[in-house]
């Protein structure tokens, strides 16, 4: 996770203008971040689906795959292999044409595109072209909140293990600076420079295969136990593994760039002279060293928080983790544009909203900071 | 240049940065060392080889020192031939043209396992009358076993486990071990063995030629995959594939990054404006996913997916970090300096506002290599690597595809995985050390 320690105040513009009310001001702040934000995801997801559905191409693999499977299904009743072989051609060729019009193959690439996009932005996420959910539907909503809850397991567990240990940690360290613990964080954070599915590799080969203390991958056990206390073990031990290969790859490096981070603050005139006053060191922290962190420090969180929505895409593929990354995985091996496109539009609206609530949150903790100026 | 000096002595104290650069040196002379070695045609070849470039080599073999490690001596796979002499052959010329060669193989066979599979490739030359070979296996104890009799043609291949005659002869469905163990204890026996294949020519111009090929545990320096190609091959060009990515990644990302937040912040206007919205868009693109799409879709040639990358990261977070130093840069009394004796826009973008960087973009430039040699690996884990090119991904692909995990093939991940390891740590540390040396601000903390 990268930890963000740029001013976070220069979004919001800090201004004297002569705005006679503090209503007036912030409405009007609010609906011009709310359009640009707007315009932003709407040219994001655009983006997206013509990526998704450049030139064409993907359109020729979907066309010839109906073709195929409309003609294999028909060549294969028998209740048609009577027919009159220009009737059962006609028959295919309406099929197919249903088919296509079924997934809106009929229209032009452009026109599809701008449908996709109205109905992404309205979050009418539509239906999988190939893909289905456990239950059977093949709803992209659906899909995707069936995996939701892998994922958020997995990804919330882990990611708010290692944001608070890891603020935790650092404002220890950041008091014994210079110290041997202190030392060895700071010679381990290169290790981050390795994703977390790297180290699930080695967390496979270590603990399912050599020592086959803990499953290679998956979320339970097969069958699932039908007792909840023994579905919640059998998926306690199936999390051990990904969620310390996520926890791993960020630790060190996190915990340094906090407790860089805290030093830096803590080196300030005024938290010499709270010290020199007296106060205890707890004090110090919380209300010298902690509080003009904030901003950074919701920063990070919210980010954070991104993350635990989209999954770790290749992690869960390595775990076989039921999880919407794995989900966006397979999707894409399958050409279903409207998950891909699905995923990517709740990722773009949580990321606006956050970056939307932020400005809020600074003028909160940060009295420097004015929503709109 | 006394600048590049004090810096070099700077990193001289930190031992992280003298480990990463040393790994640094020995990677790039390694990636040097695979381009001379082995020429670019040569390994894709190589790489791309069926059955026929690979048959010597047995399937799923451990590199040979794990015997180093073992209690248990596994057998190491080999070849030989009458073509190099690697296997002797005698000629006697007979009469009426006739010639009766003799090609004796004795081999010391000392592992615990039973070998793979063993291959006579026969080749041989004649007009009308097809040469005739009988073949013996004399084992340490001093048992004689017949294999086989066999007029051959001039291209032949003959497998000592598929020998129905031989299988009969020996009662039992798997010759090898056979072969090689005790039939009344059903033990292993250790020693040298004795391979003689006597075979007689009609015709004065007829020759026989033969290669022995003896598949056992392990095999080489890097062990092979399902293909039988030998490992070492993509170990050393992944060194190549895995450094250009990274760097050329890297160096594009962060110079085209601080040359157009340089642009943006000193012509300001719509130009800044514009920049900025597109970095908006950009973060609200998802990384990943969009390269995957490109990788499915498009292409997934190594250079595609670069360029892809390299577009991707530009408009990014940094982007906004070089802008705000830009600015407060943009105010300093040099650039007033040289704007009064009238240097032109570009010159001082180029000249005077980008060097005053340099400094920060070196440090950034060195820790996101890891980044983006793991990001090519990252891909090609998920079956999107470069079709054409030996790369270290592509082999922890190969081994996750064949369940190497599941199945303890452990070598085949751990190679791979301990060179992309080293590679991300070396540069991890280096580039944390010039951070640093750069940013004195960091120095003390």
């Amino acid at each position: 996770m990268a930890v963000v320690t740029h001013t976070p105040n220069e979004s919001v513009p800090v201004k004297k203008a002569a705005s006679n009310s503090t209503f007036l001001r912030v409405s009007r702040y609010v609906v011009t971040r709310l359009l640009t934000l707007g315009v932003t995801v709407v040219i994001g997801i655009y983006l997206t689906i013509m990526i998704a559905n450049m030139g064409g191409y993907v359109d020729n693999i979907m066309r010839n795959e109906i073709g195929d499977r409309v003609t294999q299904s028909i060549a294969a009743n028998p209740a048609m292999q009577q027919m009159d072989p220009a009737e059962r051609r006609k028959l295919i060729e309406e099929r197919i044409a249903s088919e296509e019009k079924r997934i809106g193959l009929d229209v032009p690439v452009a026109v599809r595109n701008f449908r996709y996009l109205s109905n992404a932005l309205l979050l009418r996420l539509g239906r999988a072209i190939n893909m289905t959910s456990d239950s059977g539907s093949k709803q992209v909503r659906l899909i995707i909140l069936e995996r939701l809850p892998a994922t958020l397991l997995l990804m919330g567990t882990s990611q708010l293990f290692l944001f608070f240990s890891s603020v935790f940690l650092a404002l220890n360290l950041s008091r014994r600076y210079g110290t041997f613990w202190d030392k060895l964080v700071v010679a381990l954070s290169p290790t981050s420079a390795v994703p977390p599915w790297f180290y699930g590799i080695f967390m496979i080969l270590i603990f399912a295969a050599l020592l086959k203390i803990l499953p290679f991958g998956g979320m339970v056990d097969s069958p699932p136990p039908a007792n909840l206390v023994d579905y919640s073990l059998s998926l306690l031990k199936h999390m051990i593994l990904p969620g310390l290969s996520l926890v791993l790859s960020s630790f060190f490096l996190s915990i340094y760039n906090y407790r860089t981070f805290f030093l830096i603050y803590s080196s300030e005139d005024y938290v010499d002279m709270a010290k020199a006053k007296g106060l205890p060191s707890r004090d110090v922290e919380r209300r010298y060293i902690l509080r003009p962190t904030l901003p950074n420090i919701i920063t990070n969180f919210a980010l954070l928080i991104i993350t635990l929505w989209t999954g770790a895409t290749i992690t869960e593929t390595v775990f076989l983790w039921p999880g919407l990354g794995r989900t966006l995985y397979h999707a894409i091996g399958l050409y279903d544009i409207p998950i891909i496109v699905g995923s990517t539009i709740i990722y773009a609206y949580l990321l606006a909203l956050t970056v939307f609530l932020l400005d809020f949150m600074y003028a909160l903790v940060d009295p420097r900071v004015k929503v709109g100026g | 240049m006394k600048s590049l000096q004090n810096t070099l002595q700077a990193l001289w104290r930190y031992p992280s940065a003298v480990v990463g650069l040393l790994v640094v040196f020995a990677l790039v002379f390694t990636a040097f060392y695979a381009m001379i070695k082995i020429p670019y045609n040569e390994a894709i070849r190589l790489w791309r080889g069926g059955e026929d470039v690979w048959y010597q080599n047995p399937k799923f073999a451990a590199p040979a020192w794990i015997n180093f490690f073992s209690t248990k001596d596994y057998a190491e796979s080999f070849s030989v031939r009458t073509t190099d002499k690697s296997m002797p052959k005698q000629v006697t010329l007979g009469n009426e043209g006739t010639s009766t060669i003799d090609i004796t193989y004795p081999f010391t066979f000392t592992s615990d396992f039973i070998p793979q599979d063993m291959i006579l490739y026969i080749s041989s030359k004649y007009e009308q009358k097809q040469p005739f070979i009988s073949a013996k296996w004399l084992t340490p104890d001093g048992r004689e076993i017949r294999i086989t009799n066999l007029a051959i043609t001039q291209k032949q291949t003959y497998r000592f486990a598929q020998d129905e005659k031989l299988k009969t002869r020996l009662h039992t469905e798997d010759v090898i071990p056979q072969l090689f163990t005790d039939p009344d204890t059903g033990k292993i026996v250790k020693g040298e063995y004795q391979l003689q294949i006597q075979g007689t020519t009609f015709e004065p111009d007829s020759d026989i030629n033969m290669e022995f090929v003896f598949h056992g545990q392990v095999y080489g320096l890097a062990g092979t995959d399902q293909a039988r190609r030998d490992l070492t091959v993509p170990l050393l060009w992944g060194t190549p594939v895995a450094l250009a990515f990274g760097l050329i990644a890297s160096l594009g990302t962060s110079v085209l990054t601080m040359v157009i937040a340089a642009l943006g912040t000193w012509y300001g206007g719509w130009l800044d404006e514009l920049i900025q919205r597109i970095t908006e868009i950009n973060i609200v693109l998802p990384f990943l996913s969009i390269l995957i799409m490109i990788g499915t879709f498009y292409s997934r040639s190594i250079w595609v997916i670069l360029g892809a990358t390299i577009l991707l990261s530009i408009f990014t977070g940094a982007i906004k970090g070089y802008r705000s130093i830009f600015v407060q840069v943009k105010e300093s009394m040099y650039i007033e300096a040289a704007k009064a004796y009238g240097a032109s826009s570009p010159r001082i973008v180029f000249f005077y506002l980008i060097p005053r960087m340099i400094p920060l973009l070196i440090p950034g430039l060195v820790s996101s290599v890891p980044a983006f040699v793991f990001l090519e690996a990252s891909l090609a884990v998920l079956g999107l690597g470069d079709p054409v090119l030996p790369t270290w991904g592509k082999i922890i692909q190969d081994a996750n595809a064949n369940g190497a995990l599941y199945r303890g093939y452990y070598y085949w991940i751990l190679e791979p995985a301990t060179l992309l390891m080293i590679t991300g740590l070396g540069f991890a540390m280096l580039g944390f050390a010039l951070d640093r040396i750069f940013n004195p601000k960091l120095r003390d903390i």
